[in-house]
């Protein structure tokens, strides 16, 4: 399975529309396999966003808020999506390896003490 | 910081979302405008970065932040964010900052104006009260207008009929503009859209630990919608279950989350809407009588477009200027026209939109002709062609509860399942000349066949 997550430094982007970051993950039996590959766009957009985990073949993809159009488009391309997500992508990519990881979750690491 | 009892009550009286954000620019606090804007409770919320829950396209909205908390001024800007039902929303921030007695700085107040509906009201010159009508000449349209402004002025609960695509959920928010609530949120549910369990924790909302992976405790759209109007889409799809459980809540006006006993008192004004025949569903103990006409207090009739044909280039006029991106809004072929204003539009207004979206967009901003009509108008396969005449045709045959005609009111999966029925009965059960006739590929008809169990 190829996850795409749309990422701002080292978070989850609060909002996919205008997210310049993406990081592909490719998850077999629970594992992570390889290298994550970091892509950058030119400048923000949810369009080329989107066009990237089409081309790529994305079968997940993680993110932060996402806008109604480009949701609906990536289901439509029978791409799953895992939105609302708050912190650390790496917290988020853990919680998804352990089958946890839920729409709209906040990470430990998004919450100052 | 900012537990003061009396800044709390404060913030949840401004009729605009709150955000008190402390010097690290973590949200400290938001009142209930703002969790219901962001989908996020004060208890989720809490030491986040205020960037991540207000989720503005001024990301990272932590400069203009710190510019306030250095140089202790407000700032306004315009902006948008994104609310929890995923839409951009146009809005002002105002960016105060906060002082202890002792002018110890103790963050910033962020208020967050939506302006959603100000260029609409400038443009429309709406009158005093705000309320401007639905788009119309037609007489059945023009008592809906009446109604809306009345409808407003109470608090009853009202029931809207109508197919779909005729503007139910654009009369419900005009009611809630129009009435003392206006000031407060407009949560609209959609019944159909969440499974059983989820949609009671989306009502109800949920404590921590209700049930495996509720780790924070959320606030659901009734408590969301406090002081303002809840809105049910389709409230024929609502299970009988949840039925019962908004009986109640009607009733005694309280509700509880899952898990928590806990009760909260309900102040929302009720709209819920239909395109379907609730009698005959009470009839067929679908729906629940006692909840019938508990919603049924003030009932709203939309007619479809079809019914109201004058309506059409006047709405075209307008879609067509809303959806031009030049000064200039194109013209429309004599042909395209005539095309239009003959078809019996099964989706109603949305479909007008939906066509005219595609037509315009094909005409690059100049005449909008025969050709720049989607195919189904123009050529039409059997499908689509059947498709249309059997919604306008079961659409006078429709009735609704109290015996108005609602038109068409069905789902695409039954108008589906007739469609493939009768192409089968005109092919005499070969699949493949069926398949040729609805215009689709024969393993989609295969598929179809397996969906709909035929």
């Amino acid at each position: 399975m190829k996850i795409m997550i749309a990422i701002f430094r080292n978070d989850v982007a609060p909002r996919f529309d205008l997210t310049v970051e993406a990081v592909f993950v490719q998850l077999e039996n629970g594992s992570i396999i390889g290298e994550p590959r970091e892509l950058l766009l030119s400048e923000p957009s949810g369009d080329e966003l989107c066009g990237l985990a089409v081309s790529e073949a994305a079968d997940l993809v993680i993110c932060g808020g996402i806008d109604e159009v480009h949701y609906e488009y990536l289901n439509w391309k029978k791409i799953r999506i895992i939105d609302g997500i708050i912190g650390p992508y790496q917290e988020a990519l853990e919680l998804l390896l352990q089958d946890r990881l839920a729409p709209n979750a906040i990470m430990p690491g998004a919450v100052s003490s | 910081m900012f537990h003061n009892a009396n800044l709390l009550n404060l913030i949840d009286g401004i009729p605009h979302a709150v955000i008190l954000v402390d010097k690290n620019l973590n949200v400290s606090r938001m009142n209930r405008r703002a969790e219901a804007l962001t989908g996020r409770s004060n208890d989720e919320a809490a030491g986040v970065q205020a960037d991540y829950i207000l989720r503005s396209n001024l990301h990272p909205f932590a400069d203009s932040f710190r510019a306030v908390l250095q140089e202790k001024k407000m700032v306004a800007h315009e902006g948008n964010i994104l609310d929890r039902n995923r839409k951009i929303i146009p809005v002002r921030f105002t960016i105060s900052p906060l002082e202890s007695h002792s002018a110890d700085l103790l963050g910033v107040m962020v208020v967050i104006e939506d302006l959603s509906f100000a260029p609409y009201l400038q443009e429309k010159g709406a009158g005093l009260d705000g309320f401007e009508g639905v788009i119309s000449l037609s007489p059945k349209m023009q008592d809906v207008n009446e109604q809306i402004p009345i409808f407003a002025g109470t608090d009853a609960s009202v029931l809207i009929y109508g197919e779909t695509g005729t503007g139910k959920g654009f009369v419900a928010e005009k009611i809630h503009q129009a009435s003392k609530r206006s000031g407060y949120p407009f949560i609209k549910v959609n019944c159909g859209a969440l499974p059983e369990q989820m949609l009671e924790s989306e009502l109800f909302g949920h404590a921590q630990g209700a049930f495996p992976g509720a780790d924070h405790k959320r606030p659901g759209m009734f408590r969301l919608a406090d002081r303002g109007t809840i809105f049910f889409t389709e409230i024929g799809d609502l299970p009988l279950s949840l039925q019962v459980k908004l009986l109640t809540v009607l009733d005694d006006g309280e509700f509880s989350a899952l898990g928590s006993t806990k009760k909260v008192a309900m102040n929302a004004r009720i709209i819920a809407a239909t395109s379907m025949d609730l009698k005959a569903m009470i009839a067929e103990g679908q729906f629940r009588e006692d909840l019938f006409y508990r919603l049924n207090v003030l009932r709203l009739h939309l007619p479809p477009l079809r019914e109201r044909a004058e309506d059409i280039p006047l709405l075209i006029d307008h879609f067509v200027k809303s959806l031009s991106t030049g000064n200039l809004a194109p013209h429309f072929e004599r042909k395209a026209l005539q095309v239009l204003k003959d078809y019996s539009f099964p989706g109603n207004v949305r479909e007008l939109r939906n066509i005219l979206e595609h037509a315009v967009t094909l005409s690059l901003g100049e005449t909008v002709k025969y050709e720049h009509l989607p195919e189904y108008l123009t050529q039409g396969n059997e499908a689509e062609r059947y498709a249309s005449s059997w919604g306008a045709k079961k659409g006078q045959e429709r009735r609704t509860a109290d015996g108005e005609t609602t038109g068409g009111a069905t789902k695409w999966d039954d108008v589906e399942k007739e469609m493939i029925i009768e192409a089968l009965r005109k092919s005499r059960g070969k699949r493949s000349e069926a398949a040729k006739m609805l215009g689709w590929a024969r393993s989609t008809l295969y598929r179809k066949l397996k969906h709909h169990g035929i």
